[in-house]
C-alpha cells in the first residue's frame, strides 16, 4: 500500500514539474532574454533543494515503475513484491547518498555551475 | 469428596470503540465505547455478542456461522479488514482500546451492517458458474487430473466476505471497479480446464476490470482465507493478453 502511495504523490509531483518545465523551456521561442531571466532565478537554495525533491521523486517512481512491471509481467513477481520493494529503497538510498552531498555542494558554493 | 474445580481462568477487560450509525437517528456516525470482561479464548465477535446481550441491545452487525466460513462478518478492526469470528482478541494490542467500524467502500446501513449489493452485482457479472457447451467426451463426466485442479485451487477457497474489495483504494475512490473478489471468483472459472467460455476476459477487459488494480497488495493482506489475490488478479491480466485462460 505504501509503494503505491509513494508512487501516486511522486508522479503528481513530476508531473506538476512537467508542466512548469515544458512553460519555461518553451520561453526559448519567446525570446532567449525572457528564457535567461527565468531560468536565472531558478538558481537560489530554494529551487537547489527543490531539485533535490525531484531528483528523488523520479528515482523513486523509476525504480518502483520497474517493480511494477516486475509484479505484472514475472511469474513470481506477486510472491517478491515485498522483496522487490525493500531492493527499491535500497538502491534509491544508494543512488541519493552518491547525488545529495555532490549537488548541495553545488547549491551552496555561489557562483558554481 | 467435591469435584475438582478448574483454577479460575483469567479473564480482562478490554475497550472496544465501535463506529456507530443509525439512521434514523444519526446524520453521522459517531464512535462508542463499550468495557468488557473478556476469556484468552474469546474472539472480536464474541465481545460483539457480549454488547449486545448484556449492554446494548440495538448494536447491529452480521455474523451467521460463527467459524470463519460464511464471510459474514467481515469488518474492519484496528484498521484492518478482518473476520470478527477470527480475530482472537488477545491477538491484538488488549493495552489499547480495539477500533472496529463497517468495511469501506460500500453504502453503510447501519454499524457494522453495510449493502453488499453493489459488491454481489460484480460478483455476478463475472459469471461464476461453469460453462461448458459441448457434449463430455465419452460418458457422463468431465474428467480433470489433479493438476488441472490444482491450477485454480487457490481462488475456490473465496467465502464471498468483501474483506479483499473493501480494502481496495481503488474500489474505496472507483465504485465501478470490479473489485478483487469478483476477479478470484472469474480466476476461478478462467483457469478450470473443463470451462469453455471467454466471456469472462471479456467482461474484465473492461476499463473498470482487472487493469484499474494497481497492485497495492491490500486484497492479499485482507483476505482472512489466505488467497493470493493479487497473484489471482495478475493471472488474469496475463489471460487477457493471451486471450485466453486455462
Amino acid at each position: 500500500m505504501w509503494s503505491w502511495v509513494l508512487h501516486r504523490i511522486t508522479g503528481v509531483a513530476i508531473y506538476f514539474f512537467l508542466l512548469v518545465h515544458l512553460l519555461d523551456t518553451a520561453l526559448i521561442r519567446v525570446s532567449p532574454e525572457a528564457y535567461n531571466a527565468v531560468i536565472g532565478t531558478y538558481k537560489n537554495p530554494i529551487m537547489g533543494i527543490g531539485e533535490l525533491g525531484l531528483v528523488g521523486a523520479i528515482l523513486f517512481h523509476a525504480l518502483n515503475g520497474l517493480r511494477i512491471i516486475l509484479i505484472d509481467f514475472w511469474q513470481l513477481g506477486t510472491k517478491y513484491h515485498r522483496a522487490m520493494f525493500y531492493v527499491v529503497i535500497g538502491v534509491w538510498l544508494v543512488l541519493m547518498i552518491g547525488f545529495t552531498p555532490r549537488h548541495l555542494i553545488n547549491v551552496f558554493s555561489e557562483g558554481a555551475v | 469428596m467435591s469435584i475438582a474445580t478448574p483454577s479460575a481462568v483469567e479473564t480482562f477487560t478490554v475497550t472496544l470503540i465501535i463506529r456507530r450509525f443509525d439512521p434514523e437517528i444519526d446524520t453521522e456516525p459517531r464512535w462508542q465505547d463499550f468495557d468488557v470482561e473478556m476469556l484468552p479464548t474469546d474472539r472480536v465477535l464474541d465481545a460483539l455478542h457480549k454488547i449486545k446481550w448484556e449492554q446494548d441491545g440495538s448494536l447491529t452487525f452480521r455474523r451467521s456461522c460463527a467459524h470463519g466460513i460464511c464471510g459474514s462478518d467481515a469488518m474492519r478492526i484496528n484498521g484492518r479488514n478482518r473476520l470478527a469470528c477470527k480475530t482472537l482478541i488477545k491477538d491484538l494490542d488488549i493495552t489499547q482500546p480495539i477500533y472496529v467500524e463497517a468495511i469501506k467502500g460500500l453504502p453503510l446501513e447501519k454499524d457494522l451492517v453495510v449493502d453488499m449489493e453493489p459488491f454481489f452485482q460484480s460478483y455476478r457479472e463475472v459469471q461464476p458458474f461453469l460453462i461448458a457447451n459441448s457434449k463430455p467426451k465419452e460418458g457422463k463426466e468431465r474428467a480433470q487430473s489433479p493438476e488441472q485442479r490444482a491450477r485454480y485451487d487457490d481462488t475456490t477457497k473465496c467465502i464471498l466476505c468483501a474483506a479483499c474489495t473493501s480494502s481496495c483504494p481503488v474500489f474505496w475512490t472507483d465504485g465501478q471497479y470490479f473489485g478483487p473478489a469478483a476477479i478470484v471468483n472469474a480466476h476461478r472459472f478462467i483457469f478450470d480446464s473443463r470451462d469453455e467460455s471467454n466471456v469472462r476476459l471479456d467482461v474484465l477487459a473492461d476499463r473498470e476490470g482487472v487493469w484499474r488494480c494497481r497492485t497495492t497488495f491490500n486484497c492479499s493482506e485482507a483476505c482472512p482465507r489466505g488467497i493470493q489475490v493479487t497473484q489471482a488478479i495478475a493471472e488474469v491480466k496475463q489471460a487477457i493478453l493471451r486471450g485466453r485462460g486455462a
